[in-house]
């Protein structure tokens, strides 16, 4: 009776945490969804159609590469620009791939594909911040479904809300974009983000870069260069090198 | 730019961004877990994501404006620092734009 009232227990534990890890990913994917009408807003006001916007988030579903694009094309910038810097962001992918791959260890080409698709920021940081690997799964695919089906849906609402708007509503919705930006860059700037001195040095390096170079060159091509501004990360830190 | 090259650049982006993530996943460690590929690529959306502010609130072509754009960033920073949630950010960044819009006629 005893070990049976003690797996019931842990079963019980097992269960709460499961449930802690499903209701955070669906907070999270309901916080998400808000930044979708942004882009939904934000891609409308760059010239896309409603169409454009949700293959962008059904397809490419990355937030910051997707705010990139639309971001360049609305300044009128071109289309190899408005990629360079769409995947110079994803780039980040990459490497969140590399640290999932262990912990999510996809069986199978479809698998994996299927896992890929959801590396993102966010699916990330839920997966590598749970207690054990099978809750960091459960949080992966979970926050991954959340967010993929919040964010979609949210970006038809902004794309659809925004167009047809008047010369006031259009003026906001100018004002609203690089806000969006901001709020995306913001965390980085805190004194809880690693390194957070060298993210807001690399920041203003990268806004005065974009400045100075943009009467100079064709519009967007100053975004991807202001990433020369990285260069005042300087070297890695020694204990990187070590490990 | 036309509807069907807006549309090349949408799914070249989009297949691109699809690939990274593919890679990530496919490649052994070491190759992506280099300390100066780590370093750059923590730093790359910093840079990238200041660059969009600034080209989205003060620039209009090839020129550096003054306009409703940058009131908007400023009430939006304030809101960012008295840790505003995202929604309410964009909302009094977008009543500024509008207001400024207004008032400059």
């Amino acid at each position: 009776m005893r070990s049976r009232a003690v797996r019931l227990a842990s079963l019980a534990a097992v269960s709460a945490a499961r449930t802690a890890t499903l209701r955070d990913a669906v907070g999270l994917g309901l916080a998400v969804g808000l930044y979708g009408v942004a882009f939904g807003a934000a891609a409308d006001a760059a010239g896309l159609d409603v169409w454009q916007a949700l293959v962008l988030s059904a397809l490419m579903f990355t937030g910051a590469s997707q705010f990139a694009l639309v971001g360049v094309l609305g300044a009128g910038g071109s289309g190899p620009a408005a990629i360079g810097s769409a995947l110079l962001l994803g780039t980040r992918n990459t490497v969140y791939g590399v640290r999932l791959a262990p912990l999510l260890a996809p069986r199978g080409v479809l698998r994996r594909a299927g896992a890929a698709h959801w590396v993102i920021d966010e699916t990330t940081a839920m997966a590598v911040a749970a207690p054990d690997r099978e809750l960091g799964r459960l949080a992966f695919w979970a926050t991954g479904a959340t967010i993929y089906v919040g964010w979609n849906l949210t970006t038809v609402l902004g794309a659809l809300g925004a167009s047809g708007l008047g010369g006031t509503a259009q003026a906001a919705l100018d004002a609203v974009v690089p806000a969006a930006f901001l709020a995306l860059l913001w965390p980085r700037l805190q004194r809880t983000f690693p390194e957070a001195a060298v993210q807001r040095r690399v920041a203003v390096g990268g806004a005065v870069v974009a400045l100075l170079l943009t009467p100079a060159v064709p519009a967007g091509v100053q975004v991807v260069a202001a990433v020369v501004a990285v260069a005042l990360a300087g070297r890695p830190r020694r204990e990187e090198v070590v490990r | 730019m036309s509807g069907g090259s807006l549309w090349t650049v949408v799914l070249v982006a989009a297949v691109g961004c699809y690939l990274l993530k593919l890679a990530g996943l496919s490649v052994p460690a070491a190759w992506v877990e280099h300390p100066w590929v780590t370093r750059v690529v923590e730093f790359v959306p910093a840079a990238l994501l200041a660059a969009l502010v600034a080209v989205q609130a003060a620039t209009s072509g090839p020129d550096l404006v003054v306009d409703g754009r940058l009131a908007g960033l400023a009430v939006a920073a304030l809101a960012l620092a008295l840790r505003a949630p995202f929604i309410v950010v964009l909302v009094l960044a977008g009543a500024s734009g509008a207001l400024v819009h207004v008032l400059a006629g």
